[in-house]
């Protein structure tokens, strides 16, 4: 497949080279119906200090993707085929499991959607956050705890002293999730992935969540992966945007220019069915049709049967990740027109 | 007074006169019929007890706490706020489906909170539901056309035996599936197509209310979309009321053509979609918007951003006089002391203006967080 244009936005950083660098990333699941292909060829970086927003919609691969950067692929039935995952400037697919255990946790840590289900019920907080020090760091179990207070006091939880008794099922969904960030936190990770972390939580919650993250990430300058589905809260917090459909990214973008100019026919077709909370708007367009069986991608473009562009090309050939601009890609036979035909509607902003 | 313009008349951002044109003739409209549903006092408690043997009552749960409002026939009205607010509490209620406490719901100018048996199976038949997880409300068990034709066993007056199956392929095509998918079951189906099958088991009576509870914030962003419109077109073609319950204020907004905001078990403000959504008076609506992300980087940085502190205090003991007190920029000693109605503000009841609407804040006050001006 001939996908690798070179993605990153700022090359050559500190070090030489970006905090996290995948590289052509195939992950497939061999299950009784057959292979499904949930990862196909992605490539991305993440530079230290800096959000990248992974958008897709579920089964396009970008948790799995973030699950084979963490190396908690549940194997089998998923398998890493093919690509690199460097970071920090090594390839942690060619990690012992003892030596990948090391920097999981300590130098990645990941936050996960439904804190209620990630935490242990039986165990209170304060016991599974001064786990991170007992298992890492060697600390006694009450220093773990003194950690513990700390930790939850950083991620401002009221009254920490107190409630680093308390169980998971008596904190609220937004404290819970603040929880899960202090876990995350605790040993100063270079790279946070967090999956989905607030589409559990209420708006008004959800600001406070995402305020927290943006807060802790600059004060830390870590690299943050953001996977979402929610257009609005990328909108709000990243720096660049990868949009994945089928296990491919589809276009790459800083985030100011996809939201004007969107550069793929899925990325704007997304855009467009999202209603506005500033305006009314008439009939909603929707992308017909359904997002792909992984066990069958149709041949070609994978977005092709949805497409209103789409041509006979679009049914024979892998489009590659073309440049739209220095730092856009766009993986679309056609994006010279995407790009062009809206810029009509780009106007109303 | 800022008096801007309403999103359907961008011309006439100059002149006060013609918004205010607008907004009287959409209001009398409405007045002008009988609302099919009136809701007045609606109280739902749940009982908190302690003891095995010998149950003690010690509190309740005050999940609904006095709602009022009215649905016209036609029409859209939108219920959003947080989770625990008691908006699904009220669907089961006007469904029937829990037994309210006290107040009465009004169908048609009869009480149906006091129904029961026949009575109540009558109404029930024009009264139906959508729900939230495709997943779970279907049976996977049974087949697509028995789920769709399932209502008919119970009123099996609007569909005589031999014509069932021929109102199911109906049905189908109606929610855009393929007649002949009738033999499947549910898990052939995608998150999507099973809520357009839920949406058709809902219209196989020919109800004129649908309640949806979250129909679509289980599915995928671009499917969202194809259920939102169908629900727009089936509402046109049969002439239905929604009471759309959701969280995402944006969906909300695109279909309703009236809204309440729900805190804590009660209505803490209510208006058409541009007094609401352009013109929110009470600081909790407020809060709300501002805290939506928007999907444009470029109107985010002109938006001013209220981040609310806290959680929501617990409904078995709510907070003594405005509920919202504890979390509101605006408190004073008299939100503790005096619950503030549901009601046009004073300050507003004389101007004509989109901020005059009902609204149960002490301090009511315009603020434009969204930025559609």
């Amino acid at each position: 497949m001939a996908t690798s244009v070179e993605l990153s936005t700022e090359e050559g950083g500190t070090e030489g080279g970006p905090l996290l660098d995948v590289r052509n990333l195939h992950v497939e699941f061999r299950t009784r119906e057959g292979v499904a292909r949930a990862v196909n060829g992605v490539d991305y970086s993440v530079d230290a200090g800096e959000t990248l927003a992974v958008l897709g919609e579920s089964g396009s691969g970008k948790s799995v993707t973030a699950q084979a950067i963490m190396g908690i692929l549940d194997s089998p039935p998923g398998f890493v085929t093919q690509g690199k995952i460097i970071f920090q400037g090594r390839d942690m697919l060619k990690l012992s499991g003892e030596e990948r255990r090391k920097v999981r946790g300590a130098r990645m840590a990941m936050i996960f959607q439904d804190a209620l289900s990630s935490l242990n019920p039986v165990l209170n907080v304060g016991e599974q956050l001064g786990e991170m020090f007992t298992v890492h760091r060697g600390l006694s179990r009450k220093q773990a705890r003194a950690k513990a207070v700390e930790l939850m006091e950083r991620v401002r939880i009221p009254a920490a002293k107190e409630r680093v008794r308390s169980y998971p099922h008596q904190f609220s969904g937004g404290m819970r999730q603040r929880v899960m960030i202090a876990m995350a936190m605790a040993l100063e990770p270079e790279l946070i992935i967090a999956d989905e972390p607030t589409t559990a939580l209420d708006v008004t919650v959800q600001a406070q969540v995402m305020d927290l993250l943006a807060d802790l990430q600059r004060e830390y300058n870590m690299g943050l992966i953001l996977i979402t589905h929610d257009l609005g809260v990328v909108a709000d917090v990243a720096d660049k945007i990868a949009v994945m459909y089928a296990g491919r990214i589809v276009e790459t973008s800083p985030v100011h220019d996809i939201y004007a100019k969107p550069a793929h026919p899925y990325t704007k077709g997304l855009l467009d069915s999202i209603p506005r909370l500033d305006q009314k708007g008439q009939e909603l367009y929707a992308i017909k049709g359904l997002p792909p069986n992984l066990l069958h991608i149709p041949p070609g473009c994978a977005f092709n049967p949805r497409c209103p562009l789409a041509q006979d090309v679009c049914r024979t050939e892998v489009p590659p990740l073309y440049r739209v601009s220095r730092d856009r890609a766009s993986a679309c036979h056609f994006w010279k027109e995407v790009v062009g035909d809206d810029s009509a509607p780009a106007d109303k902003a | 007074m800022s008096e801007s313009s309403l999103p359907k008349d961008p011309g006439a951002a100059a002149a006060d006169a013609p918004v205010v044109e607008v907004a009287e003739a959409a209001a009398a409209k409405l007045a002008d019929r009988e609302p099919i549903l009136q809701v007045r006092n609606l109280v739902k408690h749940f009982p908190l007890t302690q003891g095995i043997v010998v149950k003690r009552q010690i509190g309740a749960v005050k999940a609904v706490d006095g709602v009022s409002f009215d649905l016209h026939a036609g029409e859209t009205l939108g219920i959003v706020g947080e989770s625990g607010c008691g908006k699904s509490t009220v669907a089961k209620l006007l469904m029937s489906l829990e037994q309210a406490t006290a107040g009465e719901v009004f169908y048609k100018g009869q009480d149906i909170t006091k129904l029961s048996g026949r009575a109540l199976k009558a109404v029930r038949r024009n009264i139906q539901m959508v729900f939230q997880d495709p997943y779970t409300s279907l049976n996977p068990r049974m087949t697509v056309g028995d789920i769709i034709g399932e209502p008919f066993d119970i009123h099996p007056e609007v569909a005589p035996k031999g014509d069932r199956r021929k109102r199911v392929e109906e049905l189908l095509d109606v929610v855009g599936l393929n007649p002949e998918y009738i033999n499947r079951y549910p898990h052939q189906f995608s998150g999507g197509q099973r809520q357009r099958i839920g949406i058709a088991r809902g219209l196989a009576l020919n109800p004129e209310i649908i309640i949806c509870d979250e129909p679509v914030s289980a599915l995928d962003v671009s499917v969202q979309a194809q259920v939102i419109n169908l629900m727009e077109k089936l509402q046109d073609e049969f002439n239905l009321s929604y009471i759309f319950i959701a969280h995402d204020l944006s969906i909300v907004r695109h279909i309703s053509d009236r809204v309440g905001v729900m805190y804590l078990g009660k209505m803490a403000e209510i208006g058409t979609d541009a007094e609401i959504y352009e013109h929110p008076t009470h600081p909790y609506t407020q809060a709300l918007l501002s805290a939506v992300p928007v999907p444009d980087p470029e109107a985010r940085e002109h938006r001013e951003r209220i981040i609310l502190s806290g959680d929501v205090p617990s409904p078995a003991n709510p907070p003594s006089g405005c509920r919202f007190r504890t979390r509101c920029w605006k408190a004073e000693a008299r939100c503790a002391e005096e619950e503030p109605l549901l009601a046009i503000p004073t300050r507003f009841a004389e101007v004509d203006t989109p901020a005059r609407h009902e609204s149960a804040c002490h301090f009511a006050e315009e603020k434009d967080v969204v930025g559609a001006a």
